[in-house]
């Protein structure tokens, strides 16, 4: 067994340029996911697609890096006491049925030989409409999409539960109740039916689904934002890991893509965290909507690459979707710097 | 493959999975390490010097 595993390390079947590729792609997308709390993995699987890794592939493998990147970002939350047990243990069965409808459903498309192209359809709708809707709220100056940073900041006593989560916890009180944390009471079928919906998409996509998941905590079931974040983490941890198994069985996962990805986005995602702390999201959310964006159009553009037999604009769409996220990594980092230099030379001059 | 399945036991897969989930465990923990060691270096680097700041 033991020996099967090192075989398949010492044969990745990834070159050099290809593991160095992963290796900066991690770092990239660690600064993103960091920094913005989610957004990083849904670059992952669109890219191995358009690198031309079989559908199953690229989504377990996407699934297997989002299952390594929650661990350690679970980990981080758990020290900052921002995860929900509970809720977490409680979702977990609603998404473990939701991934394996939706894996059902890759490997069904895929012995029709329509899972690449579902998937990357899939892709543009979710990217382009996530995307438009992030860009929509940078533009109006609004708090949602990402991480909240002052919000998180706040006790949880103080956040206050949006009016459709009260609205919800009113109307839908189907036993069993539960309380959790933040004093939230709500029926377990409301959190069961956000795992599964937000299963499901992990399952065909390849996702975490932080994306759609923490705003339904938010919205749906009233969790207070922290504890959106590190419980959604918590979950995906499980989800990941099952789906990344159910993946893996079917030779799935390569870890000559995970490895190296994971080894640039841990440490990516401290940098992104650490940003955090230095940087408004909301001066930076605007370009978060703008890759996300372009992603879409990168992934169409690929896809029609790929149907017409044109390999030009196959690589223009990896170009395109790895460029616009290095542009709003190198972004971040920038804005830090300055805002670092920035504070250290007004402490300079106060001192004088 | 298509269709619901329950997850059985396969060591391999379980040995792929728990390669990844060591390899997470061990660049949090590696990562860290390091940050504490080299992050106050690397931000006097990154900021010009705190002969500059004076």
């Amino acid at each position: 067994m033991l020996d099967s595993l090192l075989a398949g390390l010492a044969n990745l079947d990834t070159s050099p340029e290809m593991l160095a590729l992963f290796v900066g792609f991690g770092l990239v997308v660690g600064v993103l996911f960091g920094f913005f709390g989610m957004g990083g993995s849904f670059l992952v699987t669109p890219a191995l697609l358009m690198l031309e890794y079989p559908a199953p592939v690229a989504v377990g493998s996407g699934m297997a890096f989002v299952f390594g990147t929650a661990v350690i970002a679970t980990l981080k939350h758990h020290d900052l006491g921002q995860v929900d047990y509970k809720l977490g243990a409680i979702m977990i069965t609603g998404t473990t049925i939701g991934i394996e409808a939706g894996r059902a459903s890759v490997y069904y498309l895929e012995s029709l030989g329509l899972a690449g192209g579902i998937i990357s359809i899939a892709y543009v709708v979710l990217l382009g409409g996530v995307g438009a809707m992030v860009t929509r709220d940078a533009l109006k100056n609004d708090d949602s999409g990402g991480i909240d940073h002052e919000a998180a900041d706040k006790d949880l006593d103080e956040y206050e539960i949006p009016e459709m989560a009260k609205t919800i916890q009113r109307t839908v009180r189907i036993p069993p109740m539960v309380t959790l944390r933040g004093d939230v009471r709500v029926s377990a079928w409301v959190i069961t039916a956000v795992a599964f919906a937000t299963g499901l998409l992990s399952g065909f996509l390849g996702v975490g689904g932080g994306f759609i998941r923490m705003p339904a905590m938010i919205y749906a079931i009233g969790v207070p934002v922290p504890v959106a974040v590190g419980t959604d983490l918590f979950e995906i941890v499980f989800s990941g890991g099952l789906g990344s198994y159910l993946y893996g069985q079917g030779g799935g996962v390569d870890l000559g893509i995970v490895v190296p990805l994971l080894f640039g986005s841990a440490l990516g995602a401290r940098i992104g965290s650490a940003a955090t702390a230095v940087v408004n999201a909301d001066g930076i959310k605007i370009y978060f909507g703008g890759m996300l964006l372009i992603g879409a159009i990168a992934v169409g553009v690929g896809e029609i690459g790929s149907y017409i037999g044109n390999p030009a604009l196959e690589l223009l769409g990896l170009v395109l979707v790895i460029g616009a996220a290095v542009v709003v990594a190198l972004a971040i980092l920038y804005t830090t710097i300055s805002s670092l230099r920035m504070t250290r030379r007004e402490g300079a001059a106060a001192a004088d | 493959m298509a269709g619901l399945a329950v997850p059985t036991w396969d060591p391999e897969t379980a040995l792929v999975i728990g390669t990844i989930l060591l390899e997470a465990i061990v660049l949090y923990a590696g990562y860290g390490g390091l940050e504490r060691l080299l992050g106050s270096h690397l931000m006097q680097l990154l900021l010009g010097g705190a002969e500059d700041a004076r």
